[in-house]
């Protein structure tokens, strides 16, 4: 997969690689988003300042029932944050007051239950604040951005792992008051679909569709600082990884510390684990990140960066 | 409603049409309910039921093809498939597969000879259809050696073990009738046992086969088929040749007959034979042939029995032999070149029911002096035929 062989048709782009019959992929248009999109699809909101000078960040969300395109020919009767999976990449300062007004669009009773320090009342499970959202319900959900980090938000009515597995889900970043160095910046969400209903997954991907960047790179530069924020929302397995090849790269657990805590090119995660990734890439051409868990691989959960000079 | 009204009517009328009206009746009704979409029925309920069985899976260096039937009531879209935990390329069916369709899948996979694989179809409602590959082998290719071998596999399964068996005519013919009675208790032993044994192989395969063709009900379907058509062809034997000598059926009547039922069951054995060979799961060592030599010699003495006392041509006896064991051939090219578990299920089935019927038709000849069928002698020998086939099944097992 050399970068002498750039002008090969497509289908040799996957000699050698597990991937759709044909190297198709799906819809995304039909799908109403597409994991390219997401990939630096930050979410700021709405600000306005308080009298005090505090900043208020809004944002609304609205939990909607969706068929998605999870694999080319198949679709999954997924429940979604604003018609997407993951849901909205929620980015917003350290200390602001945040705001997030929840609509649940859905034939199911839903929450946001949001990672990150909170009152008990704003934490988005049954029987706590507002507790459970009926279907044509709302709720505000109020806290401060607090502590800077990668986190992430997601559903917590029961059945907790098919609230989750069915799509209700998304990263939250809270950026540090003195902002992170200028950087080429990813959300990847490691996800996963029990299309079956056997409680297993049967296809793995990082923002939902199973090699889409396979099919289509991630484009970077070279000597440019990438920075990927890097959620496991992966329900049923207990564990996933991310695995880089060709470079390695700086990791910062949930995001908390400016100081890395390993510089390696493979991190393992359970469910709800996340951290940043930063690294340079030191030569062009084409480099492969999958989890390191070959069935995953396999399955859906890999792709390219395509790193130009 | 009184008789009187009845009677009119019943003169008005010719006799074909009140024979024919209610059909036609019906036949309006039905064509009126379809035009019409089914009135007030609706749409059903639920989401699509998909049923897919895998009925065949060839096996070619780089290529798993699996023949696929759609045994549910809605067409089904294969939109994925994958080898072993890892999605794979394929091609198949462009389109839906409609109900009781079928299609082949064939999925590239560089499989190696020896390992176990497991091939996952997706549908397009994320539905999965697994099928375990136990031990992967190549299929044969199914060209005229192939036929040959499959013909040889016949012959030496099904053939020289019943013509073997034949050989016993000189010596059965010495024998007192009480010794006889014995041999002849043996025989029905020895069916008895295949036809309880071809009935369970029934309902194995049947398990395997789509479901929608009838399951298991083929077995007792075929095997009352079988029964039926047998019992007509006695009959009708019976009333042609107006010779009968004893209180049952003419000892040449009956040694067709057996060995009539006896083809059937080999017919079926045979579409085993094949289909195990061509699976790779059978090893066609001396061993097996060794095993069949000894289990299927017993069918022949099943054979001559009942004409112990005629002294048929050896042309008669060449073409009973013939009966009795070349099906075994044409079961071989069936079972390896056009498996499928609902046929081989329902032949199973035919193979059992013709059995029965023979041993219906011999059970009069266990008959001792005082008119019982079971004397000791016979009980010995009905006991003895089950232990001596299930001894030398235990050769065979496929």
């Amino acid at each position: 997969m050399g970068d002498g062989h750039a002008g090969h048709a497509a289908d040799t782009l996957h000699d050698g690689h597990a991937n759709f019959a044909g190297g198709a992929t799906v819809d995304h248009h039909a799908n109403g988003f597409d994991p390219h999109a997401l990939l630096r699809d930050f979410d700021w909101g709405r600000t306005r300042r308080l009298a005090s000078g505090r900043v208020v960040r809004e944002w609304e969300l609205y939990a909607v029932d969706k068929e998605i395109e999870v694999a080319p020919g198949i679709a999954f009767a997924a429940w979604t944050y604003n018609g997407r999976i993951p849901g909205p990449t929620l980015r917003c300062r350290e200390g602001e007051l945040l705001r997030i007004r929840f609509v649940n669009g859905s034939e199911h009773p839903h929450t946001i239950h949001f990672h990150g320090i909170h009152p008990a009342a704003m934490d988005g499970v049954p029987g706590l604040g507002a507790g459970q959202i009926e279907p044509g319900q709302e709720t505000v959900y109020e806290f401060d951005a607090l502590p800077a980090g990668l986190h992430l938000y997601h559903c917590h009515v029961r059945p907790l792992a098919e609230h989750i597995a069915k799509g209700l889900y998304g990263a939250f970043i809270v950026d540090p008051a003195d902002e992170r160095e200028e950087a080429d910046e990813l959300v990847l969400v490691m996800n996963g679909f029990d299309t079956n209903f056997d409680r297993a997954n049967e296809l793995y991907a990082v923002n939902t569709i199973p090699f889409a960047y396979m099919n289509e790179p991630i484009h970077v530069r070279r000597d440019d600082l990438v920075r990927v924020y890097l959620v496991n929302m992966l329900e049923y397995d207990l564990v996933n990884s991310f695995h880089l090849h060709g470079n390695l790269f700086h990791y910062f657990p949930t995001g908390t510390s400016r100081t890395a805590s390993e510089f390696t090119d493979t991190v393992m995660l359970c469910q709800g684990q996340r951290g940043i990734l930063e690294w340079r890439f030191a030569h062009p051409g084409r480099f492969m990140f999958h989890a390191h868990q070959s069935e995953f691989t396999e399955l859906g959960w890999q792709g390219f960066f395509e790193v130009s000079a | 409603m009184s008789t009187t009204t009845r009677t009119a009517r019943g003169k008005g009328a010719p006799t074909w049409l009140l024979g024919a009206g209610p059909l036609l009746l019906i036949v309006a009704a039905l064509a009126a309910f379809a035009a019409l979409g089914g009135p007030g029925l609706g749409e059903r309920r639920g989401p699509p039921a998909e049923e897919l069985v895998i009925e065949r899976a060839v096996l070619k260096p780089g290529t798993i093809a699996l023949t696929v039937r759609n045994d549910g009531p809605d067409p089904i879209t294969i939109a994925q498939a994958q080898v072993n935990d890892a999605f794979a390329q394929f091609s198949g069916p462009d389109g839906p597969i409609g109900h009781l369709r079928s299609a082949t899948v064939t999925v590239r996979q560089p499989w190696i000879e020896g390992e176990a694989y497991e091939v996952v179809l997706m549908t397009s409602t994320g539905g999965t259809i697994a099928h375990a590959i136990d031990v992967a082998v190549e299929t044969p290719d199914e060209d005229t050696s192939f036929f040959a071998l499959m013909a040889l596999l016949g012959v030496y399964v099904g053939v020289i073990p019943i013509a073997l068996g034949m050989l016993w005519l000189p010596w059965v013919r010495r024998v007192p009738p009480a010794a006889m009675r014995g041999i002849m208790a043996l025989t029905v032993g020895l069916l008895a046992f295949l036809a309880v044994d071809a009935t369970l192989e029934g309902f194995e395969l049947a398990g395997e086969g789509s479901q929608a063709f009838g399951g298991a009900a083929l077995v007792p379907l075929g095997a009352i088929a079988a029964y039926l058509l047998l019992a007509g062809v006695s009959s009708w034997l019976q009333q042609r040749r107006e010779r009968a000598r004893e209180a049952g059926a003419a000892g040449g009547t009956i040694a067709l007959l057996v060995a009539i039922g006896i083809g059937l069951h080999n017919l079926g054995e045979g579409v085993a034979i094949g289909a195990a060979y061509t699976a790779g799961a059978l090893a066609l060592g001396a061993f097996l042939v060794v095993g069949f030599a000894l289990h299927n010699t017993t069918e022949g003495l099943a054979v001559v029995a009942p004409i112990a006392d005629a002294r048929p041509a050896l042309r008669r006896l060449l073409l009973l032999g013939l009966i009795a064991g070349a099906p075994a051939i044409l079961g071989a090219w069936i079972g390896a070149a056009a498996f499928n578990a609902s046929l081989a299920a329902f032949l199973f089935g035919f193979g059992a029911g013709a059995i029965a019927q023979v041993v219906v038709q011999l059970a009069p000849a266990l008959r001792d002096e005082h008119g019982r069928i079971l004397h000791p002698v016979a009980v010995t020998g009905l006991l003895a035929g089950m232990a001596v086939m299930f001894a030398t099944g235990l050769l065979v097992t496929i």
